[in-house]
């Protein structure tokens, strides 16, 4: 088989991965999209893993071992993902990224910028707190 | 990008190439057909997932991606990777995912806010990104194939034999980095009134985790489910 | 030991005792008065040594380079003449005279250590003044005196009268200073030396080329020092520090600096007959304006500053009509009287527990509680008034000799122009001198109304310092006019029958004229009740003077006035009483000229530096700001944003990095 099948789907699979991150709303459509990406590279591991060892470069079947550990990782990084998810609908009521614009800029004019600081930090402080 | 579109950037490939070939692309192997056609339903259901407006529904074609994904690993022999992926990622990342839909409370059917406003410039930065991959990679292994006669490369028994003897170290930091994310998620996923109160109290890093436990039981009851599944081991919820 | 090395000795022990109860004053307080009672004691003997040595013959003259300046040298020299070594005399005595009736006058004084080491410093300076042979160390001790009298003057400094006066004083002289050392510049590069001896002698080759401009430069430093016209405004206003530092600077010594420096280079005063001119005018007007402000003044030593005034004019009078040996008479004889004057009046202030004469002449029997200083002080006013046989009529007769030679032209260096101006003013000033005197006296000692409080016996140190400065004032003049012209430059000083004769008559005519308008007006002092007294009257003396300085103006609302209708003086002056008691209103003038022009350019300047100056910095800045916000705008806080920008820049480096590899 020629390798640029399943190269270039892994290109697109990633690709798509990356609008997806870029364009959803819900928090968790987003999870979803970083495992479309995911997979888009385990794809392409597992591909040139089985091109290299057969051509006898490889015999460590790195590939295919990074693959197995890739997938580990995404499962143990979604179930984090979504308890943070969750954490943040609770304290917010909502799981859009839109709005978690806590570090956005407010529009204080000059001289109480340092007040939103410390006032950003603060509730910050009590954010951490809570989901601790 | 339409089917149209991807059919024609990997015949566009091919027709540029001059020389000779042993392969002949101009008749691929039935391997090469199953591999495209799979791989387009693959591409669709991803496409499907990331532009529908229905949440729910977003999850399920991820599991069709997902599935098709398994499928191209069995026809590049990599067996043992792809019952994995079946396992895993459709049988307990979707169900993660699922969940976290309902807890969340993700509207059923039709939301009209499911992409944010950065979608343009989203879908302008993909479309490059995708140029800009595709066409490097095409051009760098216009030459190359894989060999998918003999045993398979991915099969149980080589791959158990690989993990074991060459990856035994990064398979048990592995399984380290499990647990710690088995904490953390339930870390996370506590109520904020209880974590709160025992934040107020002393260092949550002088105390137990069984204190912390013991202290939230014996708190107001409750009737939620805040477990959260791990890799097949149930939480107990109730507290 | 040689002369030279007592003379040397004369300025440095002072010094030493001022730089040693400056260390010592915290440390070892028990030391602080022998040292600034005895270095200034010693001086006076050495002095007076040295003066007997030289006895009026050659001048003793040393020099080493100081050092060595390119163009032309500055030597430490000696040059001691008659006049340096009498004068070094008369300094000494009022230094120690002083600073023995200061052990008493500040006795529980907390900054004793620093005004006597203050005192002992400018005793030192005033020597170096005396004695020095180079004009430029000679600056040094004049612009030392200068600065020893603004930290004194501002003895009192929790006062506002005190910190203002000192202000005054230090910028007023510093007006005339700076003159005075383009002069002395311009001196010596026409002369090519600093050292006197060389600049007379450089003046009697007449190698000087602008002596006008020369003289006047240096007029206008002898007028700020000596306090003549238009200079004198600080020495009223001086008054508001301690009595023996009024008595040691500002009435024989310091003011005396500039009369004797014109002494010490008369010949080149003499070589601009226009500069005479000017300098006699100066005096008349000095003469008589200050007599004519001294008549309505309330306070008792601002009576004797404008006195003092006036006497230093008949000292300049007498150096415009070109006789120096009279001038240095009369600044002798001054100086002994007038710092009895002073140190008196410091005794009746402690005593009456108040400065203002009109509450004086409502207090019965103040000569009764202080029989020292009544009986001194009215010897010394009879000096001032230039009754035979006292002093002061025999030094002021010496002055008003040489004009009256002038005027009738018995000699050739001074023109008859400034010889009548002199003659004129010099009598007029006689009668108003014998009115503010017998004022004076009537007001202090004559008063009527309640007793006097008694407040005990006046401190023994302050008293027998009295008598000391009473036998000068009493005897120096029968001796000294036939003495002194050995001394000096071999003139006659003695008095002549003309002026004699038309000096004391109208000095009595003055006298008798303001006893009248005192009798007149003396009963009025019962119908009008004034007068406040200093709130501590058990303090030390300068306790007393601080809180009387303090209380004048809020008692009486002026510092120099007071509204008492039993005051003779007002009766004399009619008039111009009011204007002579602002001292003419020179003070408005240099507001209007000076203080209102700097004021007006000082609030011009921070106008500039907030609007233009400042503008442009915070311009600087704005954009800085405006750019900062326009980056902040960027920071959304969404995060999808941020990764966009993130991955778009990525793929842009990575096109980048693969055509550049593949050399595209």
């Amino acid at each position: 088989m020629h390798l640029a099948y399943p190269a270039v789907l892994s290109a697109l699979l990633f690709c798509t991965g990356l609008y997806g991150v870029l364009a959803r709303r819900n928090a968790i459509l987003v999870l979803m999209s970083v495992e479309l990406m995911l997979n888009a590279v385990n794809l392409n591991l597992v591909a040139f893993d089985v091109w290299l060892s057969r051509t006898a470069e490889e015999t460590l079947h790195s590939g295919q071992a990074l693959t197995l550990f890739t997938i580990a990782i995404a499962a143990a990084e979604i179930g984090i993902g979504l308890a943070i998810v969750l954490a943040v609908h609770r304290n917010r009521g909502t799981a859009d990224i839109d709005k978690l614009r806590d570090t956005a800029e407010r529009h204080d004019p000059d001289g109480t910028d340092h007040d939103a600081l410390t006032a950003e930090q603060s509730g910050e402080a009590q954010k951490a707190e809570a989901t601790a | 990008m339409t089917l149209a579109a991807t059919a024609g950037l990997l015949t566009a490939g091919p027709t540029t190439r001059a020389a000779a070939e042993t392969h002949g692309f101009l008749s691929p192997t039935g391997v090469e057909i199953a591999f495209l056609l799979v791989g387009l339903v693959t591409f669709g259901a991803a496409l499907v997932t990331v532009t529908t407006r229905q949440l729910v529904h977003a999850a399920l074609w991820l599991v069709v991606t997902l599935g098709g994904l398994a499928v191209e690993y069995l026809l590049l022999t990599a067996e043992f990777i792809a019952w994995v992926q079946v396992l895993i990622y459709v049988g307990s990342v979707v169900v993660l995912l699922l969940f976290g839909l309902m807890l969340t409370r993700a509207p059923i059917g039709r939301s009209p806010d499911a992409d944010s406003g950065n979608r343009w410039g989203a879908l302008t930065v993909a479309v490059a990104a995708a140029a800009a991959l595709v066409w490097v990679v095409v051009d760098a292994f216009r030459t190359t194939w894989i060999d998918l006669d003999g045993p398979a490369a991915g099969s149980t028994e080589a791959t158990g034999a690989s993990l074991f003897q060459n990856w035994v170290l990064p398979f048990e930091a592995l399984s380290v980095l499990l647990l710690a994310a088995l904490v953390g998620a339930i870390v996370l996923s506590r109520k904020a009134k209880a974590a709160a109160a025992i934040a107020t109290e002393s260092t949550p890093a002088a105390r137990s985790e069984e204190d912390r436990i013991e202290k939230d039981r014996s708190d107001k009851g409750r009737s939620e489910k805040d477990g959260i599944e791990k890799d097949g081991i149930e939480k107990e919820g109730t507290r | 030991m040689t002369t030279t090395t007592l003379a040397v000795l004369v300025p440095l022990l002072p010094f030493l005792g001022a730089v040693a109860g400056l260390l010592l004053g915290r440390t070892a307080p028990g030391f602080v008065r022998p040292l600034a009672v005895l270095p200034t004691l010693t001086s006076l003997v050495l002095a007076a040594l040295v003066a007997v040595r030289q006895g009026g013959d050659a001048a003793v003259n040393a020099a080493t380079e100081l050092t060595p300046t390119g163009s032309v040298p500055i030597e430490l020299a000696l040059h001691i003449d008659g006049f340096a070594a009498l004068v070094a005399v008369l300094v000494g005595l009022v230094a120690s005279c002083v600073q023995i009736y200061s052990t008493g006058y500040l006795r529980d004084d907390p900054r004793y250590p620093s005004y006597a080491a203050l005192v002992s410093l400018f005793t030192s300076a005033m020597f170096l003044v005396v004695y020095s042979g180079d004009l430029i160390v000679l600056l040094v001790g004049w612009e030392v005196m200068g600065i020893c009298s603004y930290f004194l003057v501002g003895h009192y400094w929790e006062t506002p009268q005190a910190r203002a006066a000192s202000l005054k004083a230090f910028l007023v002289t510093k007006l005339g200073d700076v003159p005075f050392l383009i002069g002395l510049f311009a001196l010596a590069t026409d002369a090519g030396s600093f050292r006197i001896t060389r600049v007379l002698g450089a003046v009697a080759s007449g190698s000087l080329d602008h002596p006008t401009l020369i003289a006047l430069l240096l007029l206008a430093g002898v007028a700020g020092k000596s306090a003549q016209f238009p200079l004198h405004t600080w020495l009223p206003d001086a008054m508001a520090g301690p009595t023996p530092v009024s008595a040691l600077i500002h009435a024989a010594t310091m003011v005396a600096a500039g009369v004797y420096f014109i002494a010490r280079l008369l010949p080149v005063f003499e070589a601009s007959q226009a500069a005479m001119v000017v300098l006699a005018v100066m005096a008349a007007v000095t003469m008589a304006g200050s007599a004519l402000a001294a008549l309505a003044q309330d306070d008792i030593k601002r009576v004797l500053a404008y006195s003092t005034i006036g006497q230093l004019g008949y000292m300049t009078g007498a150096l415009a009509v070109g006789d120096r040996g009279a001038a240095v008479f009369h600044l002798l004889s001054h100086g002994a009287f007038k710092a009895l004057l002073f140190l008196a009046a410091g005794v009746i202030i402690h005593a009456a527990g108040t400065n203002s004469l009109a509450a004086m002449s409502r207090m019965r029997n103040l000569r009764d509680r202080v029989p020292d200083a009544y009986w001194t002080m009215t010897v010394a006013l009879l000096a001032l008034a230039a009754i035979p046989p006292f002093s002061g009529f025999f030094s002021k007769e010496a002055v008003l000799g040489v004009a009256e030679h002038v005027v009738t032209g018995h000699t050739e260096h001074a023109p008859a122009a400034a010889g009548w101006i002199v003659l004129v003013a010099g009598l007029l000033t006689a009668v108003l001198t014998a009115a503010y005197a017998m004022r004076l006296w009537l007001l202090a000692f004559r008063g009527r109304g309640a007793e006097a409080p008694d407040h005990g016996r006046q401190p023994l140190t302050m008293t027998v310092v009295l008598w000391v400065l009473a036998a000068p004032s009493l005897a120096l003049g029968g001796f000294a006019f036939r003495l002194l012209p050995d001394w000096f430059d071999g003139r006659d000083l003695s008095p002549t029958l003309t002026t004699s004769v038309l000096g004391t008559g109208v000095a009595l005519v003055g006298g008798i004229v303001t006893y009248g308008a005192w009798r007149h007006t003396t009963a009025l002092t019962e119908r009008a009740p004034l007068g406040a007294v200093a709130a501590h009257p058990e303090g030390d003396a300068a306790q007393v003077e601080a809180e009387a300085i303090a209380t004048h103006e809020p008692a009486y609302g002026d510092i120099a006035y007071a509204p008492d209708p039993a005051d003779p003086g007002r009766l004399l002056l009619g008039p111009l009483h009011r204007h002579a008691a602002a001292g003419f209103h020179m003070d408005a003038v240099y507001r209007a000229l000076f203080v209102r022009p700097v004021q007006a350019g000082a609030s011009l300047v921070r106008f500039l530096d907030r609007e233009v100056v400042e503008t442009y910095v915070r311009g600087a800045g704005a954009l800085p700001r405006w750019l900062g916000a326009a980056v902040r705008r960027a920071q959304t806080g969404n995060v999808q944003t941020y990764v966009s920008a993130l991955l778009a820049g990525t793929v842009v480096l990575a096109v980048a990095v693969v055509l550049v590899a593949t050399g595209a």
